[in-house]
């Protein structure tokens, strides 16, 4: 403002005049989470690869840990002898079952919850009781109702499922905004109406994370279960690699349970990107 | 259909914020409801169209709503109320299912106000690109589409900034002049209850009483911030709001 009345000055001497100038330093940015896409997967081979030389060289005992490629020999063999299907249909069986079953009674039971208050002053503490029990501690109990069979199996798994999915659907329900409840109402829309088009898509985020929880604790539960008086499944499978102290062989089935655990992590990743799309 | 509003009192528990409030909204005509915060203007609102009960005295609908009208006292709210998982013509078509209308009625009647309020080329975009201005543009093309008697205006430009409010505005009068619909419209803007009202309620602070209800037989076309009138009428309803303002200003929240 002043240069326009004062008289012209030298760039120079303005420079002179103001001490130095240097630029403002950039402290933005920061805590923004970018997508770095081969870096996990890169992580993952120089381990194996880590792994492996170890093995060779003998720096990693043989007894304590087998080389990757003896663990892809076991389930290469596993896959020869035809037993990989067998045991790998077995445990998606159960665990299809269980967690459908499991996912949609707690939805129901989660919806029930969060939009009676009769239903959740009866449930939401029995649920808060029993939601913290291992169920793998109740495993025996479940063999006696539902005998050994697959019953007790999926029963597990079904459990195991269950809670989370109650919680997190009522709490999805909690979450909603009341201004779009409010203005269901005041277009005269009915409480069905409300229900499903308002209250429910609305909770579906808290949902979909409650059941990527729930598919995780149903991997650890089917393992379980099936370690229990089962014939197929990557969890007998394992036991019986760990009975044998074949490590090869636990290894293979361990890789395979975590190659199970991501599948279905992805798969949930991308019914979320599909549902939840108006999100970004 | 008209709206009477017959002696009506409220309190929540024990605190009075509605006093003997009478007040008629006739068929065409827009009333515009002012004052200071807390005074009960929403809770008033929300009596109109039945979402509250009134501790005492009632609201009636003189006549009968218009031929197709699903709901004939229909909400604008403040904060648009827009369901972001679905499109501009998804939450139109909200209100219209579950009422048995037919696909093709229902697709006429998205199209129809869609191109009343000029939103027929952001038909598929869903909330989240839209401005403020757009949405609420939204939220009233939603509710012109249920065919409302009255509509009831909740602050519908107070979220927006200032300039998107003038464009609102002008596209609320440029909708009445076509239209004719009839209108309450609660705001704490006086500028706009001059711009847009008929009838300017002027609301006492807590417990609301009416002070004065302002007539202003003007057409809106030709209020424009400029004509010295509708100045000189905004003045006079600051005086009147002016001590009542201050006064809400300095109470507790919780009286």
């Amino acid at each position: 403002m002043a240069d326009l009345t004062a008289a012209p000055v030298s760039p120079e001497a303005r420079t002179q005049e103001r001490d130095e100038a240097r630029p403002v330093r950039f402290r933005g940015g920061g805590f923004l989470p970018r997508p770095r896409r081969f870096v996990g997967l890169a992580v993952f081979l120089v381990l194996i690869v880590l792994w492996e030389i170890g093995s060779r060289t003998g720096v990693i005992s043989a007894l304590v840990l087998p080389a990757p490629s003896e663990a892809w020999e076991a389930f290469t063999d596993l896959a020869a002898s035809g037993n990989l299907q067998k045991h790998v249909s077995a445990s998606l069986q159960r665990l299809a079952l269980g967690f459908t079953a499991g996912t949609l009674l707690g939805l129901i039971v989660g919806t029930a919850v969060g939009l009676s208050s009769l239903a959740r002053a009866a449930i939401a503490p029995l649920v808060s009781a029993i939601f913290p029990i291992p169920k793998i501690a109740l495993l025996p109990l479940f063999i006696i109702w539902f005998g050994i069979g697959e019953g007790s199996k999926v029963a597990t798994i079904l459990f195991g499922c269950f809670f989370p999915t109650v919680i997190a659907t009522y709490g999805g329900i909690d979450s909603v905004d009341r201004a779009l409840i409010r203005m269901g109402q005041s277009f005269g829309l009915s409480r069905w109406h409300i229900i499903r088009k308002i209250v429910l898509p609305a909770a579906l985020p808290a949902i979909l994370s409650g059941m990527r929880i729930s598919a995780s604790i149903s991997i650890i539960l089917l393992v379980a279960a099936e370690m229990i008086g089962a014939e197929y499944g990557i969890g007998a499978y394992v036991l019986l690699a760990g009975n044998l102290m074949s490590t090869d062989q636990l290894i293979a089935g361990v890789a395979m349970l975590s190659i199970l655990g991501l599948t279905v992590n992805f798969l949930i990743t991308r019914a979320e990107r599909h549902f939840l799309s108006w999100r970004n | 259909m008209d709206l009477r509003v017959d002696r009506l009192s409220h309190l929540y528990d024990r605190l009075e914020v509605l006093r003997d409030i009478d007040l008629e909204i006739r068929a065409g005509e827009i009333v515009c409801v002012i004052g200071p915060s807390g005074c009960g203007k929403s809770t008033l609102l929300r009596m109109l169209g039945g979402l509250e009960q009134p501790t005492s005295g009632q609201v009636l609908q003189v006549g009968e709503p218009p031929a197709g009208s699903l709901n004939p006292l229909t909400y604008v709210f403040q904060d648009f109320a827009l369901l972001p998982w679905r499109t501009v013509e998804g939450n139109v078509s909200l209100v219209l299912e579950g009422h048995g209308l037919s696909a093709a009625e229902k697709e006429e009647r998205i199209a129809d106000v869609l191109d009343r309020t000029r939103l027929s080329d952001f038909r598929r975009a869903v909330p989240k690109q839209l401005s403020g201005g757009m949405k609420q543009r939204v939220a009233i093309a939603r509710a012109l589409s249920v065919n409302p008697a009255v509509l009831l205006m909740d602050e519908p430009l107070s979220a927006l900034d200032s300039q998107t409010r003038e464009l609102l505005m002008d596209d609320l009068i440029d909708l009445w002049d076509r239209e004719r619909f009839t209108s309450c419209y609660i705001t704490h803007n006086l500028a706009e209850a001059v711009r847009l009202g008929h009838k300017v309620v002027v609301l006492s602070r807590r417990p609301g009483m009416i002070r004065d209800i302002v007539e202003i037989d003007m057409p809106l076309k030709d209020r424009s911030l400029s004509n010295p009138r509708i100045g000189e009428i905004q003045q006079q309803l600051w005086t009147m709001m002016r001590d009542e303002a201050k006064a809400a200003d300095h109470e507790l929240a919780d009286g």
